[in-house]
């Protein structure tokens, strides 16, 4: 279970990352990295949403789909699944915490577009994860995307400041900057603990 | 055939059952807002400057709402967005006068046909570091200029305008006053604490921000304030003050007779209807 648990932590931080190894969630990844504080925020906010959808997600396989014979529907209602939490989320946070609220603004809805997301549920349902592996699983993932955002956001702060000829300019030279990025973790890759 | 019937009727349960706790959801968690708050973001401009003080306009309509924030904050809207907002508020607002960014420097370089410096700031070494203002004023002979007190040009002002107002025109930025809101974005960003505000349509203004003792002015620049009072003896509304080597306008008593700009030996009190008359370009001195 420790191993497990260890193991879960080390793939979804580092050699399994969801953006830099599996390349999902690249639209956020590319869209919010332009300051430290905004990827800090949009990684919470994913955290929280992976969080949720692993959970409901996990109900939803094991009590609906597997019984009915309806495994080959789960693409679709997993989708189904996390835009709903999301909607609920974001009325729950506007009533409950609207400092947080705030604080978030526009992410917590581009999560429901967030690939990630989708692709954390679906390794919970391929991996056969049970529920509370699932839902650390969902929590790693999250951090996993913060870790690697928040770094992408560090360098193109830096990278802004320097002057690269004028066709790398803004999202080329990004590009370039996610490219290094990943190369460097696939040093990571093979690393694991079983 | 008999599966897809499950299928569909699974997922269309799955779609309403979500639907129905989206729907209770925005009951149990309805917010209500005041419908004034709308309006107010209406009437702002939605530039989102920071120019009032406040995170955004929405921040700032929230906040002349609660009544923490007077109306009239909002530079970029000017006078009609205060009267708009006041009249949705149901108070009488003040007339707001424009204002526009001023930059207190006229260090704009002019060289020879040889390539040889003849006026504006002296430039005492070259400056390779990056080509940011804050970045220049930070390392060890606080960049290029003998100046410490003058206009480095490298735009950082530039970077943070939302108007396209303001520009490096000959290393020193430049307003254009006819673009230029008054948000005060240039100001928080030159690290000269260079910029300041006039009233829009102010045609005399002492662009200098040297407090150096007169010689070293001069040493470093051919059209710096050397405080040697001649505007402040001219004036005779007694509108100017002589401190620190560096003349000042009290606006409140200035009458725009542009009297000071005649007599200034450096030609930096700028006023546009004597020096369309007078020479344009200030005096060379060999620097």
């Amino acid at each position: 279970m420790g191993a497990q648990i260890l193991g879960i932590l080390v793939a979804a931080l580092l050699s399994q990352n969801f953006i830099l190894v599996k390349f999902y969630g690249i639209c956020p990844f590319m869209g919010v990295s332009k300051k430290i504080d905004t990827a800090l925020g949009m990684g919470v906010a994913v955290t929280f949403v992976m969080a949720l959808a692993s959970a409901a997600c996990w109900l939803v396989y094991n009590l609906l789909l597997i019984p009915l014979n309806l495994v080959y529907m789960q693409t679709v209602a997993f989708i189904l699944v996390i835009a709903s939490i999301v909607q609920v989320v974001e009325m729950f946070l506007k009533k409950a915490v609207p400092a947080l609220y705030k604080a978030l603004g526009v992410f917590l809805p581009l999560i429901t577009t967030n690939c990630a997301v989708l692709g954390v549920v679906l390794v919970n349902v391929s991996e056969g994860y049970n529920f509370l592996i699932s839902v650390f699983n969902g929590v790693a993932g999250g951090l996993g995307f913060t870790l690697a955002i928040v770094l992408f956001a560090s360098v193109r702060e830096r990278v802004d400041k320097a002057e690269p000829p004028e066709c790398f300019k803004g999202f080329p030279i990004a590009l370039i900057t996610a490219g290094l990025l990943a190369l460097a973790f696939m040093g990571f890759s093979g690393l694991s603990i079983f | 055939m008999f599966e897809i019937f499950i299928a569909v009727a699974m997922l269309g349960g799955l779609a309403l059952a979500f639907g129905l706790v989206l729907a209770a959801a925005s009951k149990v968690f309805y917010v209500e807002t005041d419908p004034r708050l709308d309006a107010l973001n209406e009437c702002l401009p939605g530039a989102n400057c920071g120019g009032c003080g406040y995170p955004g306009c929405g921040a700032y309509a929230e906040a002349v709402l609660n009544g923490e924030a007077p109306i009239g904050k909002c530079a970029s809207g000017g006078n009609e967005c205060a009267q708009a907002m006041s009249a949705i508020m149901g108070v009488k607002a003040e007339a707001v006068a424009r204002k526009v960014a001023l930059v207190k420097c006229s260090g704009q370089k002019t060289y020879d046909e040889t390539g040889l410096q003849v006026g504006g700031a002296k430039v005492k070494g070259i400056y390779e570091g990056f080509k940011d203002c804050l970045a220049a004023s930070r390392v060890g002979g606080k960049g290029p200029l003998s100046c410490q007190y003058g206009c480095l040009g490298y735009g950082s002002c530039t970077k943070v305008c939302k108007y396209d107002a303001i520009h490096v025109v000959d290393g020193v930025a430049k307003v254009d006053v006819e673009k230029c809101v008054g948000c005060g974005a240039c100001a928080s960003a030159c690290p000269r604490s260079l910029i300041t505000f006039v009233e829009y349509g102010t045609d005399v203004i002492i662009a200098c921000n040297s407090n150096a003792k007169g010689a070293v002015t001069a040493r470093s620049c051919t059209v710096g304030c050397i405080g040697c009072g001649l505007c402040k003896k001219i004036c005779p509304q007694e509108a100017i003050t002589v401190e620190k080597g560096l003349a000042k306008i009290d606006y409140s008593k200035c009458v725009s007779c542009g009297l000071c700009a005649t007599v200034c030996p450096k030609h930096l009190i700028a006023d546009a209807k004597i020096r369309n008359d007078k020479d344009p370009v200030p005096a060379p001195n060999k620097v």
